[in-house]
């Protein structure tokens, strides 16, 4: 331990008797490293909105669906499939043994009123009990749709956490009415607040009974089936089966391709990732550019120092040192400058996230990943451009080295 | 260290310089025995191969051909690290330049020799401040180089020379920067360590430095004369 206090303070004075050198040499990390470093920040900033965006999909939960989210084959081939409905719902809801929960959703974008105040826009969607135990979605007052409600097609309805704000304007929206294209509906729940996803507003919904709705909107339309798996373990094999189920019910033959789409979320975290591979690529090469450059800074200052100080390893060499001694007193003293540009880096990375996040639309967010890529390539850079150098030291004959440079 | 048996043993000397088309004979069999607790001087004009000699003699370098046992072992074959470690425990060196470090104080550069060698930190200290005390120079341990005049820096390198208890002091013209009075006090220092004990080699062209060693050796064209 001491002897490395000892080898660290010794490259610190040899680097100290050149302040101007060593300054700009660390100068040079010091950009490589912020540079790594805010650029992982940002790209980790971007996965953590992204995930949190696509959260509420649901990473266990299946959507049976006429159509895919990201369409794979030419769209005509598409177009003349046949719509879902209650037979492919009941087939799911009765065979697949793969999942917790089925739940039928079809939905209308739609102004909703109470009394002289009105949300425009609200989504509208037809559904049954089930979609509580799919979506998690247990109201913060009332209850959801029961059984009940799907078997009578009552006019209840529960409200997402911005309608019941804009509508009810912090009175107890529960036992109100709203009026939807002309009828009304009682609320009989309110669902906690949920934020977006993907640019929709979870909090700006309405859940009635999909019969309700049915013969509100007509029943004429392809219905989304919802189907919650036990785990994402399990995502595999309920794909399958209810690929099974829904081929046979549809009756499909053998030799023709799926008339529907089974979506879900890792569609698209797959296209997130694909989209931005390449720009994660382009930014990694950045950020290594600018430690290559910061590496050939230290290369050049660590071979004019080796130059300069000829004689000194002729003495050191005499006296007894042997090669491992001179090559660590020389990368030794590399690492202290990559090491100190690392640090400082790490320190101005924080600052550069945190300017990114005041100054634009980015959320960047520093990791424990980030500062130790920074570090890990800060200490890499020392090591690998110090090297060549530090050996080209270390090999010097002593008989020659002694009979250059200046007399002291 | 043995002080009466052979120190340096050195037979059939050769030193040949390859360069390129020509090949430099620098030594052309060098006999030589000297003894623990001798004082030699090596003697000879520029070019008659003294300095090629010193650096085998001190293990900067090995001879082309020819065996050189120093306290008993052949080192003649040894390279790099090996030899490192042998200058390291056995040899103690005194410069014409002096050779110090310029960024070190008197104590640092006294201690380098203990460094290389591992010892830990204190007893280092304490060795190189005992090295220093033997050239009364303590009391400007922590003096760099260039607070020193030429007398106390070559006493810092004497001291650097003794630290590790070296099997034989070599001195390569170690009057040759100073004046004479500085240089009468140096020369008087080496006669006090090798009345304590110490084998010492002197290397120098000047006659008057040589007489005040025990023997002198003459170098004529790569021959002991």
């Amino acid at each position: 331990m001491s002897g490395l206090l000892e080898t660290l303070r010794l490259a610190t004075t040899a680097l100290l008797a050149n302040k101007l050198r060593a300054t700009l040499t660390t100068t040079g990390v010091v950009i490589g490293v912020t540079t790594v470093m805010a650029i992982s920040a940002v790209i980790a900033g971007l996965d953590r909105s992204f995930s949190e965006q696509i959260e509420g999909i649901g990473s266990s939960v299946l959507y049976i669906q006429k159509y895919p989210w990201i369409p794979n084959a030419e769209w005509w081939s598409l177009r003349n499939r046949r719509n879902l409905g209650w037979r492919e719902h009941d087939a799911v809801a009765q065979q697949a043994r793969s999942v917790e929960a089925v739940a039928p959703m079809i939905s209308q974008q739609i102004r909703v009123v109470h009394r002289d105040r009105w949300l425009d826009g609200v989504a509208v969607t037809g559904t049954n009990e089930q979609y509580r135990l799919v979506y998690g979605a247990d109201p913060e007052d009332g209850r959801f749709l029961m059984p009940a409600d799907l078997h009578y097609r009552k006019s209840n309805c529960v409200v997402g956490s911005k309608v019941a704000d804009e509508l009810f304007e912090g009175r107890d929206p529960l036992g109100e009415r709203v009026k939807i294209a002309g009828l009304h509906y009682r609320v009989i729940g309110v669902l906690p607040e949920q934020g977006e996803i993907l640019g929709f507003d979870m909090d700006s919904q309405v859940f009635i009974p999909i019969g309700a709705f049915a013969r509100h909107f007509g029943s004429r339309r392809s219905i989304d089936i919802a189907v919650k798996v036990s785990s994402t373990d399990r995502l595999d094999d309920a794909r399958d089966e209810l690929t099974g189920i829904l081929r046979r019910v549809r009756r499909v033959p053998p030799d023709e391709e799926d008339d529907f789409s089974i979506n879900e979320q890792s569609l698209l975290t797959n296209l997130y990732r694909s989209l931005t591979a390449a720009l994660y690529t382009t930014a990694t090469v950045v950020g290594g550019i600018s430690l290559l450059v910061g590496g050939i800074g230290i290369m050049n200052i660590m071979t004019v120092a080796v130059t300069e100080r000829v004689k000194e390893i002729g003495i050191r060499k005499a006296v007894g040192a042997r090669r491992s001694h001179i090559l660590g007193q020389f990368l030794s003293e590399s690492i202290v400058v990559s090491g100190v540009g690392g640090l400082l880096g790490v320190a101005l990375g924080f600052i550069a996230a945190w300017g990114l996040d005041s100054a634009t639309p980015l959320h960047p967010v520093v990791t424990v990943g980030g500062v130790a890529l920074g570090l890990g390539f800060s200490a890499a850079v020392g090591v690998i451009f110090g090297v060549y150098p530090a050996a080209r030291a270390a090999a010097l004959n002593p008989v020659d080295a002694l009979a250059q440079g200046s007399d002291t | 260290m043995s002080s009466n048996g052979v120190m340096i043993d050195l037979r059939g000397i050769t030193r040949i310089y390859d360069m390129g088309a020509v090949q430099v004979e620098a030594l052309r069999g060098i006999n030589l025995e000297i003894t623990g607790n001798e004082y030699v001087a090596i003697m000879g004009p520029s070019g008659s191969g003294k300095s090629t000699l010193m650096n085998l003699i001190g293990c900067l370098d090995t001879p082309t051909a020819g065996s050189y046992r120093l306290d008993g072992q052949d080192v003649s074959r040894l390279e790099g690290d090996d030899l490192a470690k042998i200058r390291n425990q056995r040899i103690g060196f005194v410069f014409q330049t002096f050779n110090l470090l310029p960024r070190a104080d008197a104590l640092r550069n006294v201690e380098l020799p203990l460094v290389y060698a591992g010892i830990a930190l204190k007893e280092r200290r304490a060795r190189a401040l005992e090295a220093l005390e033997r050239v009364r120079l303590a009391d400007r341990a922590d003096h760099r180089p260039n607070q020193l005049s030429g007398g106390q820096r070559q006493r810092v390198a004497v001291a650097r020379a003794l630290v590790t208890r070296p099997s034989i002091i070599l001195a390569d013209e170690p009057t040759g920067n100073l004046d004479s009075k500085t240089g009468e006090d140096i020369l008087g220092l080496f006669e006090e360590l090798h009345r304590d004990g110490n084998t010492i080699v002197l290397v120098t062209h000047e006659a008057t430095v040589a007489e005040r060693a025990g023997r002198i050796v003459r170098i004529v064209d790569g021959l002991v004369a």
